[in-house]
This record gives C-alpha cells, sequence and structure tokens, in this order.
C-alpha cells in the first residue's frame, strides 16, 4: 500500500506515479499524507485505484477523475472533482465553491456543505450533499443528479437545462427557469439509489422536493426577456 | 422667372448617420424585438495592416536573394514550461473553431491543409472530434467556459491547451450555436438537447481571475503531466495588462484576437463594438511582455483579419511570434465563394456578404451540420487549397521578410515599418511615413 507524505515527496511525484500506474495495477489502496491544502492532488487519475487524502486539500482535487476512488479525510478547496468523468470522490468535511463543477459522471458525495456554484454546468455527474449548498448551484446545469439534504442558497438552477434538483430543506430562491416539479417513480427510485450510493441511511425519499427546467428559456423569445 | 423655366432641385441625399443598412437595421427590430445575430467579425472599417507599409533595404540595409538565400519560418511554442513544445513550419496557425459551428468535412479539411504545411489547428466550443485530431498533425485543444466534450483522455490527446478567456469578435462574451445546428451529434457531444438555442458561459464555472488562473493552470499541467503548452487566449481588450496576467498566471503563448477576428455567431452590436482593432493591441502586448522580460519566451499568437503574406509578416514586424487565421481560412476552403451566387441569392444575400451561419444553411457545406450542404464539401480537396493558400502567405512573408534584409521571419522588427495615416502610427507606434514621428512618443 504506497503511502505518500506531501510533506517530503513533490506533488507532481504522487500524480505522476498515479498517472503511471496501469489498470490491472497491484498498488490499488494509495495514502496521501499532509496534503497541507495543496492544489491539484490527485487529478486525471484513470485507473480504478482508491485514494485516501488525511487532511485538508486544495483546489481542483480529483479534478478531470476517471475510475478512482477518492476520500478526502478533511475539506476541499475550489472546484473539488472538477470534470469527472467517472468513479467516486467522497469529502468528509466541507468543499468549497464549485464543487463538482461541469462533472460528466461518476458520484460526489460531500458530508459536509458546499459553498456557492455546486454543480455548475454538471454535464451528468451525481452529487450528494449532505449539508446545505450556496447560491447559484446548478448553474446551466445540463445532466445528472443533485441531491442536497440540507437547504439551498439563492438562485438554485438558474438556466438549466435538463439536470435534476432534489432538495430536502428550504430553497432561498430558483433561477431563471428553474421550477419545482412532481416527484415521480423514477425520482424516487434515483434517489433511493444515490442516497444508498452515499451511505446516506435515515432519510427516505418522499423527503425530497425536485426542482429542474420550465423549458421556457430553451429557444429565445422576446416574451421571455424578462429572465435575462 | 416664367413658368417654364426649369427649377433645379437638389439631388436626394442619404443620410450618413442614417445610411441604408442603419436604416434596416431598425426596421428589422421594430419588426422582430430581437438583437441581429450573425456569423464573421467586424464589418466596418478600421485601422489595419493596409495602413503600414514596410520600407525595405536600401543603401543601409542588405536583401537577401530571393529562392537563393534561406529565409526561416520555424516556430517554436511553448518551451516555457512544457516538455513537448510545439515545432511549426511556418508562423501561420488556424484559430479555433468548432464542430458544431462547422461541419465535419470543414474541420477536417482544416486539419489536412494545416498538417500538409507543417502547422496547427485548433479546437472550438464543442470538444474534439475524431475527424479532427486524425487528420491534424498538431492540435491544440480549447479550455473554455462551457467544457463541452472536455475529457481526460482528449485532453491527453491534444498537442496544446488553449484556455480561452475571450476572443476579438466578443470580448467578454459567450458561445452561441442557435438550434437550428443542434444536430443529434453536436448535441450529444454537449450534453444537450437536441434543436435548443445553446448560449454558453462567458466565465470559466471553476476559476475568476488571474490568481485562480495561476492554479487552473497549474491543475492542467498536472493533469497533463506538464508535457503540453498552455495557451491563454484574449479577446483584445487590455491587451498590455491581459498579457502581463497571461505570463504572471503561467501561460507558455498568449493569443491575441483583434475584433476583425471572427465568430460563429454572436450579435452585430457586439461584434461591431467591443473590443479593439489588432493593429492597435499588437504593441501594448508586445510592450507588457518585453516589460516582463518575457518577449519571445512567452510566445505571442496575434489574430483577427490576417489575409496576406504582407499581413502576417507585419504582425511578426510588431512584434508576433505567430499569427493565426480564421476567416481567411474558411475562405480558402470555399466560404463565400461567388460560384455559388444563385443560392447565396436564394438565402438572401450575395457571395462575400453571406454572414448568417448560425442558420445552419451555409451552401458551400462549411458553416451546417445539414449532411446534404456539408457532403458538398469535399475535404480532401478543400484542404488542399488550405494548403496552398498558407504556402501562399508563407511565400509572401518570405518575401518581404528577404526584401527587408532577414534571414529569419522572427527578425523583422518595428523598425522595418512605417504608416500611411496618423491613427496607424498611433496604434502601431512606428513612424508616420516620411516622418520621424509616432503619435504618443516623445511628448507628441
Amino acid at each position: 500500500m504506497p503511502n505518500v507524505d506531501l510533506s517530503t515527496t513533490p506533488l507532481r511525484d504522487l500524480n505522476a506515479a498515479l498517472h503511471a500506474l496501469a489498470a490491472d495495477t497491484n498498488e490499488t489502496h494509495w495514502v496521501v499524507e499532509n496534503p497541507a491544502g495543496r492544489h491539484a492532488i490527485a487529478v486525471g487519475v484513470d485507473v480504478p485505484v482508491q485514494i485516501e487524502i488525511n487532511g485538508h486539500v486544495g483546489y481542483y482535487c480529483a479534478g478531470m477523475n476517471d475510475a478512482a476512488s477518492i476520500v478526502v479525510n478533511g475539506n476541499a478547496g475550489v472546484g473539488l472533482a472538477e470534470n469527472m468523468m467517472s468513479g467516486m470522490v467522497h469529502v468528509k468535511g466541507d468543499a468549497s465553491q464549485a464543487a463538482g463543477a461541469t462533472g460528466h459522471g461518476g458520484l460526489l458525495v460531500i458530508d459536509g456543505n458546499a459553498s456557492a456554484r455546486c454543480g455548475i454546468s454538471m454535464k451528468g455527474i451525481n452529487i450528494v450533499v449532505k449539508g446545505s449548498i450556496g447560491h447559484m448551484s446548478a448553474f446551466m446545469a445540463q445532466a445528472g443528479a443533485l441531491v442536497v439534504l440540507g437547504d439551498a442558497g439563492d438562485a438554485l438552477g438558474d438556466s438549466i437545462y435538463e439536470a435534476r434538483l432534489y432538495v430536502r430543506g428550504t430553497v432561498k430562491s430558483l433561477g431563471a427557469d428553474c421550477i419545482e416539479k412532481p416527484l415521480r417513480e423514477e425520482h424516487v427510485e434515483e434517489l433511493k439509489s444515490l442516497l444508498a450510493a452515499a451511505g446516506v441511511e435515515d432519510v427516505a425519499p418522499d423527503e425530497f422536493r425536485r426542482y429542474g427546467s420550465a423549458r421556457k428559456l430553451y429557444n429565445f423569445h422576446v416574451d421571455n426577456v424578462d429572465a435575462y | 422667372m416664367s413658368k417654364t423655366d426649369h427649377v433645379p432641385h437638389t439631388v436626394p441625399r442619404k443620410s450618413a448617420t442614417f445610411d441604408d443598412y442603419t436604416m434596416s437595421e431598425i426596421r428589422r427590430a421594430a419588426a422582430t424585438g430581437i438583437y441581429d445575430i450573425r456569423g464573421g467579425g467586424t464589418k466596418k472599417k478600421v485601422p489595419h495592416f493596409d495602413d503600414i507599409q514596410f520600407l525595405g533595404a536600401s543603401m543601409s540595409r542588405y536583401p537577401l536573394e530571393g529562392y537563393r538565400e534561406k529565409c526561416d519560418t520555424s516556430v517554436v511554442l511553448g518551451a516555457r514550461f512544457a516538455k513537448k513544445p510545439i515545432e511549426l513550419k511556418i508562423p501561420v496557425t488556424i484559430a479555433g473553431m468548432s464542430f458544431g459551428s462547422l461541419s465535419a468535412q470543414a474541420k477536417e479539411a482544416l486539419g489536412r491543409g494545416a498538417s500538409a504545411m507543417g502547422t496547427s489547428t485548433t479546437t472550438g466550443d464543442g470538444g474534439m472530434t475524431a475527424e479532427e485530431r486524425g487528420h491534424s498533425k498538431t492540435l491544440v485543444y480549447q479550455y473554455l467556459p462551457s467544457r463541452y466534450g472536455m475529457n481526460l483522455a482528449d485532453l491527453r490527446k491534444a498537442d496544446a491547451i488553449e484556455i480561452v478567456i475571450g476572443q476579438g469578435a466578443k470580448p467578454g462574451g459567450g458561445g452561441m450555436l442557435l438550434g437550428q445546428k443542434i444536430s443529434p451529434r453536436v448535441a450529444q457531444m454537449r450534453t444537450l438537447p437536441e434543436g435548443i438555442d445553446q448560449r454558453s458561459a462567458c466565465r470559466h464555472p471553476d476559476w475568476t481571475g488571474p490568481d485562480d488562473l495561476e492554479i487552473k493552470i497549474e491543475e492542467l499541467r498536472e493533469l497533463t503531466d506538464w508535457e503540453k503548452p498552455i495557451y491563454v487566449k484574449v479577446g483584445a481588450a487590455r491587451p498590455y495588462y491581459d498579457t502581463a496576467l497571461a505570463v504572471k498566471s503561467g501561460a507558455d503563448v498568449v493569443v491575441l484576437d483583434g475584433m476583425q477576428g471572427g465568430t460563429a455567431a454572436t450579435q452585430e452590436v457586439f461584434i461591431e463594438n467591443v473590443g479593439l482593432p489588432i493593429l492597435a493591441a499588437i504593441r501594448p502586448a508586445v510592450q507588457a511582455l518585453q516589460d516582463l522580460g518575457m518577449h519571445r519566451k512567452v510566445q505571442l499568437i496575434v489574430s483577427g483579419g490576417v489575409r496576406n503574406g504582407a499581413d502576417v509578416a507585419k504582425c511578426l514586424a510588431l512584434g508576433a511570434d505567430a499569427v493565426s487565421i480564421g476567416t481567411a481560412a474558411l475562405i480558402a476552403i470555399g466560404d463565400n465563394d461567388p460560384a455559388l451566387e444563385a443560392e447565396y441569392a436564394k438565402l438572401g444575400t450575395t457571395a462575400g456578404a453571406y454572414d448568417d451561419w448560425h442558420e445552419g444553411l451555409d451552401p458551400a457545406g462549411i458553416t451546417t451540420q445539414k449532411p446534404e450542404l456539408a457532403s458538398r464539401l469535399d475535404p480532401i480537396k478543400a484542404g488542399r487549397r488550405l494548403a496552398n493558400y498558407l504556402a501562399v502567405l508563407t511565400l509572401e512573408c518570405q518575401t518581404i521578410a528577404r526584401a527587408c534584409g532577414k534571414s529569419h521571419v522572427h527578425n523583422l522588427e518595428p523598425e522595418d515599418l512605417v504608416a500611411l495615416t496618423v491613427e496607424a502610427a498611433a496604434m502601431a507606434q512606428v513612424p508616420l511615413a516620411g516622418t520621424s514621428w509616432i503619435p504618443g512618443k516623445n511628448g507628441y
């Protein structure tokens, strides 16, 4: 089990070693110590290994992750798991702005709160936030699901496309073209599956409300000009 | 005066302020309630390379023999930090244009033409297609606010990464691709519903400002193991500060696009009224590089209205390392061809004026996603035309460089230039022809 101490090993060496792994590597469990808020830790890992980071991470941790399972035992900075392709990223603490931004796939789980612009421009990633999320979350969200056990800030889902938003607490305000929609059976099933994947056992799917696109801004019409 | 005498009348006179185009735009706006959208760059006359002249060699400078004495045109881009810099044979690259805005055939033609001449082509706001990667020996992958189609595998297939902050046609604006062009394949690549109007973001989703950009560049370098040059592209707005901040953020290459540079689609009012002519932007950008001791270490690629080898030579003489062409490349492969006049007429326009690229009805098969139109463009023949055109640009640039006595096109310098107008002299910071006067210098 490789153990990399970032207080003595350069970040470049860690990422280079992770990028050099073959898909069938035997080194499947990595531990990273003393991350000390460094940026770009464990970015671009494209093999199904487990990486455990003990401490706080800076910007873009697990960026573009494609297959790895990455756990952060601490808080995460801006752009956590940005543009994730697949795999799983689990942060035990809080996450800063733009968590899961533009993600195409995989599962991002944040045990604490996420700041503004969580899930901005998401393109298929699933995000479960056990706490609350900040303003402008899911801005221009295209696809995937954002599940929030706490509250959502201002302008949730502004200019949203086809992403599905589930919020258990309050929503301070909805953004342009984002509306509440009925929670149908397929959404209950999706919630069940995402909550289970995130290790949430004591919350029922019917405690959530669903939000999505009114699709009024999909094609420009002058009568909707007030929405811009 | 008798009744039969002829009374002189003034001839009908139209307003210079309210000219025919302006009045037609007012009527169009009144009828539709929406701004005019079109493709291309500015159509108004702005100070440009035509206002600049080379002096050539004479008694005090020795020229080089044409076709006999070598005039090198090679360019290395990205040696500041990248392990694998880009090496181009000519100082002319192909600008970013998306699959979506252009047909797959057009993207292939651009790749073929650029590769044949040893230069690079660039993706756009829609991801990398297999066609363009396959046909482009050197491919620059754009990293845009929308991140459409952005993925790790393609990022690692790229030869360089270009972080797009803005473009000359619309500094401060995001991408636009209207519903007519969101075909099933385009929709799938961009993770969007088919047929919707796609207006992509103008700011990046996960960073803001130069301090964040520095961290973003570090991430991109880590993602690609510090192999690939990182370009930062800006629209010409505040070129001195934008260039300085791009260098500070860790860019290997700065790409500076003037207002003559084209766009696939945006508001006419934006194209015509925001941003600088490229002539006004090059010297401030070069000054920033010189002030930081980074001229020729961080390369500068300029674009926006480059049409011929003289324009290329003028950009290089003003301090750029290479130029980029978009509109000219499209014309070379067949855009706005007078041979298609009958079809342009059916669209209510004329060859040379066609700019409704967002409608996807291009009879040349270039700015369209309709299979029956796109299939009109033969990528092999069109690629050959682009290669020919690039060869001419290079030969013309060499001709001028030799006439100025330069054994490498990068040896061209502002001292080789004069301006024909006061405006151009001020913008390019070269003397007005026949004088030693550079407006704004030495207290004048």
